[in-house]
């Protein structure tokens, strides 16, 4: 084992190895990010007209998102849980004040505004809503018993109930998703599920007395586009022709005509799953689906190491709302779901989604990697 | 963990753990299927389908009119053609400050006070990037105004739009008509497709009639529109291939028309109301159509306001009327050598025996008297001298003789009562009356009958005959030719966008069968005289050309027979003056009819009108067929 080229690549690699070891993060998992999001900088140059601007923005929210990351990672289970309780009555008093400055002003009310940057609580609340739920679930047997589910629901639909009034359909359904999710990976009874499903059926035919108009609208427009070809229609239509004349190989890099000619609306942020699918083709789409799955199933497996109920229960859930989050974007987009405002992770331009995503990957590794420091 | 009631089973919880981990990979598993098959259904089976949507989408078709066809006289001069005419257009989004910009424009007497807010609100109506017109028509010192201060005004600029012009303004507007905004009617017989981008379209006279052959065939050009439907320019590979076609020019309208000779009908005519019509009797060539008052069909090309179009159309001399081909009126004396005809080929006069004019006529088994008209007792004359003196009583006593029903089928032949069929359309086919007519006519059985006074007045060309101008001028042209007729032409050729002339054969219609030689003799011999010695004498006066002509007057108010013409019938109530002719007398070029309403008698009101025509297309040392003309080119298509 002397100075061969081949030994200086092994000790180079356990070299590196050693680092991620020692920052608390998963190589594989980091690999695929990393690449998702390269291939999203590339995708938003394009989609936003060849903006500078909104590239440095984009890598500034990564370089925050991945700060958050380094931070979390570094957070043990007994810390986090013990956080949670805090996070979760912080967001709920931010979506207090959110929604008490929506009251003073007009309309929708989502932002802080912190001078720097505007900040969206519900953001928070993707993950605290969780981390409450399997700090709820960490010391009580599995699966929950009414009660619980009874304390789970309250966790879950407060606050998602006061996003949904900003109203921020989009993100209450995931912060819900996110809640139940966790529920479902605590071992809820299929049969529960059944009639959980039976009952938001009825309550969806409820709920559409609550509806604001455009809710209604985009309801009613997903189950026909084309009766609002202009108007509400529009956003479905052009993604599909967008999608549709993109083919197998695509049009190119900066040749999507639907995109850079703005026919394609919310090109950067909300449709951009279709810019990929008009200028890199179906190969492109399947490209960025094949990363996410990736992700996903790397951070199922980590999930899967973890030893304690909290852990497991949190890192399975960060890991199955990601990928949430890319259906339903994905479906939005080539005309399976209604149109809600959900961006694509880490590849739509704007928001605090990015760091929150990050953040949630960041906790995800952590988790993984004391697991062998938790005691039950 | 002291309060713990239920034991946590980690064997159990970690089992559900895995099978639920399990079950979520799968729905995974299946949610990134789903979507697969979505994606492949809209990318590989609907590709071709979505292709052409965003083709669609992003591709729009900008038609480049074509210019439209010049129309020319026989001789090469250019009567109608297109001309640039400059307007002021505005973008709103390269104007840095655009009420301090319209200010100036007002300041420079561009634009007008009163029309600014209108022009602000035209301005604020389009998109941010059209090109918005906020003024028309500028003129030479306007648009010179303009030039100077132009790099003040970023965002205004000069912008030019093919219009209609006519560089002797209303002269033969009623031959040529004139080209106006396309209307709504318009739109019911045109196709559409054909016409986008062309804003203008003939009415009337030739630029009606030949309007497929002027318009020519619009081109386009694709351009590339984002979805604000804003003309984008991409270079590099994204650059898709923009097909055009250029407009192919409309083809250009020779006519017949002699310019000299139209100016001087035109310049005869001015201040009365009339028409003229002067036909090549060889060919049918119009070589004259005047109706006056005209009017300017610049009006109309550049867009008629409503209140000029109601002084035209309201206006008492009728200047829109072309009474070349719309004006119905008794043909007056003019019918005589017809009449004449009619008698000599059914021999049912001898020419030569004279007759005695008392000044009466007497209808056999009538008390009715026939008096004549202004040119008094005539004494004893043959039937050229009753020509050339249009004695009234000789006519009314062979009208008698020959019967109403022998002359209108003697008449009908010479284009009396039908349309001559002229080129170009609107002509009335006036009324060629035969008792078998009233018959049919009138609903109540006692005006059907045919009372003998009216063949006595049909002698004379009174009663219900109504003819056109242009239908005497045809008269005019088959008595020139002894009986030979061709179809009235306005459109001699057309040539293409290669410049090559194409000419129309001229139509000859059936000719007069029947008489004789020695009768046309007699018959021309007696429009000679009248054109020499007769009722029109002073024509003749200092002509280096022999000429036949006919007077003829036509009462628009029948005054009592009983009463004699009084100097009080007011302007509008004196008779028509006609006058037909031909000249030279030996072989004919040129026939005229000439109109003047109101004008009192034929021979002083109308005769000199067509001499001054006769001489301005006779006297010029060669008249060239206009084929053979060397004639400025096409202008270019675009």
């Amino acid at each position: 084992m002397e100075d061969t080229g081949f030994s200086r690549t092994r000790r180079t690699l356990s070299s590196s190895a050693r680092l991620l070891s020692v920052l608390n993060l998963d190589g594989p998992l980091l690999v695929g990010l990393g690449l998702l999001a390269l291939y999203g900088l590339a995708i938003l140059y394009s989609a936003s007209g060849q903006s500078v601007d909104t590239i440095v923005r984009t890598v500034v929210r990564l370089a925050l998102g991945t700060a958050a990351m380094l931070a979390l990672t570094h957070a043990s289970p007994n810390f986090l849980r013990r956080l949670a309780p805090w996070l979760y009555l912080l967001g709920i008093v931010l979506l207090v004040v959110v929604e008490l400055t929506g009251v003073i002003g007009k309309g929708a009310q989502r932002w802080l505004n912190l001078g720097l940057f505007k900040f969206q609580p519900s953001e928070i609340m993707k993950l605290a809503v969780p981390m409450l739920a399997a700090w709820y679930l960490h010391d009580r047997p599995l699966p929950p018993d009414w009660k619980s589910l009874a304390v789970l629901a309250l966790i879950i639909f407060l606050p998602a109930g006061l996003v949904a009034i900003q109203p921020d359909l989009g993100t209450a359904a995931l912060i819900a998703a996110s809640g139940a999710l966790l529920v479902l990976m605590a071992g809820l009874s299929l049969r529960v599920v059944f009639a959980l499903m039976l009952g938001m059926v009825g309550a969806a035919v409820l709920g559409w007395n609550f509806l604001h108009d455009y809710q209604r609208q985009r309801v009613l427009t997903f189950l026909n586009p084309q009766t609002d070809p202009l108007g509400a229609g529009y956003h479905i239509i052009q993604s599909q022709i967008a999608l549709g004349s993109g083919g197998v190989f695509g049009k190119g890099w900066m040749n999507g005509s639907q995109a850079q000619l703005q026919f394609l609306p919310e090109r950067s942020t909300d449709f951009i799953f279709a810019v990929v699918g008009e200028e890199f083709g179906l190969i492109g789409l399947i490209g960025l689906l094949a990363l996410y799955l990736f992700i996903v199933t790397r951070a199922v497996w980590l999930a899967t190491q973890t030893n304690d109920t909290f852990s497991r229960l949190l890192a399975l859930c960060v890991a199955l709302t990601f990928f949430v989050y890319v259906f339903i974007n994905a479906g939005m987009v080539s005309g399976l779901l209604p149109v809600v405002g959900v961006p694509l992770p880490l590849v739509s331009y704007g928001g605090t989604s990015v760091v929150t995503l990050l953040a949630g990957f960041g906790i995800l590794m952590g988790l993984y990697s004391h697991r062998k420091l938790v005691g039950t | 963990m002291s309060s713990r009631v239920r034991i946590k089973d980690q064997w159990n919880e970690q089992r559900i753990f895995s099978q639920r981990t399990l079950g979520a990979m799968l729905v995974i598993a299946a949610m990134v299927l789903a979507l697969l098959a979505r994606l492949s259904y809209l990318q590989v089976l609907r590709h071709d389908y979505y292709v052409e949507l965003s083709q669609g989408n992003r591709v729009r078709l900008d038609p480049i009119p074509a210019s439209r066809g010049l129309i020319l006289d026989r001789n090469g001069n250019v009567l109608a053609n297109n001309e640039p005419a400059y307007q002021l257009e505005l973008i709103r989004e390269q104007v840095p400050d655009l009420n301090n910009t319209l200010k100036r424009l007002v300041d420079l007497r561009l634009i007008d006070p009163e029309e600014l807010e209108d022009t602000r609100r035209v301005i604020f109506s389009r998109r941010s990037f059209d090109s918005v017109p906020v003024r028309l028509r500028l003129t030479d010192e306007e648009i010179g105004r303009f030039a100077v201060h132009r790099f003040e005004f970023p965002g205004v600029d000069l912008a030019t739009r093919q219009t209609r012009h006519y560089p002797y303004g209303e002269l033969g507007v009623h031959a040529l008509g004139y080209v106006s905004a396309i209307s709504e009617q318009d739109l019911e017989h045109i196709d559409r497709a054909t016409y986008a981008g062309t804003t203008l379209i003939g009415k009337l006279g030739v630029e009606s009639a030949f309007e497929p052959q002027l318009h020519g065939h619009n081109g386009f050009r694709q351009i590339l529109v984002n979805a604000q439907g804003r003309s984008v320019q991409r270079q590099g590979a994204y650059a898709p291939i923009m097909h055009a076609q250029a407009p192919a020019a409309g083809e250009d309208l020779m006519l017949a028309i002699d310019l000299p000779a139209q100016q001087a009908a035109e310049e005869g005519l001015a201040d009365h109301r009339g028409a003229v019509v002067a036909i090549d009797p060889n060919n049918g060539d119009v070589l004259v159509l005047a109706s006056e008052p005209g009017f300017d069909p610049a009006e109309f090309a550049r867009g008629i306001s409503r209140s000029e179009y109601a002084s035209l159309s309201e206006n008492i001399d009728k200047p829109l009327l072309n009474r070349a081909l719309r004006g119905t009126y008794p043909s007056g004396s003019t019918i005589k050598p017809v009449i004449a005809l009619a008698a000599l080929t059914d021999h049912l006069v001898d020419p030569y025996k004279e007759e005695f004019c008392a000044g009466v006529f007497h209808l056999p088994n009538s008390r009715l008297l026939f008096r004549e008209g202004r040119t008094g007792r005539h004494g004893w004359l043959d039937m050229t001298h009753a020509i050339a003196k249009s004695c009234d009583v000789y006519f009314y006593a062979l009208a008698a003789t020959v019967g109403a029903e022998r002359i209108a089928a003697f008449m009908a032949p010479f284009g009396y009562g039908e349309l001559t069929g002229i080129d170009i359309s609107g002509e009335k086919p006036g009324l060629l009356p035969s008792p078998e007519w009233k018959k049919k006519a009138f609903k109540r059985p006692e005006d059907q009958v045919w009372f003998p006074g009216e063949t006595v007045n049909f002698g004379v060309g009174q009663g219900y005959l109504l003819v056109t101008p242009l239908q005497l001028a045809h008269v005019a042209s088959v008595l020139a030719e002894r009986g030979k007729s061709f179809r009235p032409r306005l459109v001699t050729a057309i040539r293409d966008g290669a410049g090559k002339a194409q000419p129309i054969a001229p139509i000859a219609d059936p000719s007069i069968e029947g008489v004789s030689a020695a009768d046309w003799d007699i018959v021309l011999n007696g429009m000679v005289g009248a054109a020499t010695y007769g009722t029109a004498a002073a024509i003749s006066k200092g002509a280096s050309y022999s000429i036949a002509g006919k007077t003829g007057t036509a009462q628009v108010f029948t005054v009592s027979r009983n009463t004699t013409l009084t100097q009080k019938v007011s302007e509008r109530l004196k008779d028509h003056a006609w006058f037909i002719a031909f000249a030279p007398v030996e072989a004919p070029r040129i026939a005229v009819a000439v109109l003047v309403e109101n004008g009192g008698f034929g021979a002083s009101a109308a005769a000199p009108i067509a001499r001054k025509v006769m001489d301005a297309y006779l006297l010029r040392q060669s008249t060239p067929n206009a084929a053979e003309v060397a004639v400025p080119e096409s202008q270019a298509a675009d």
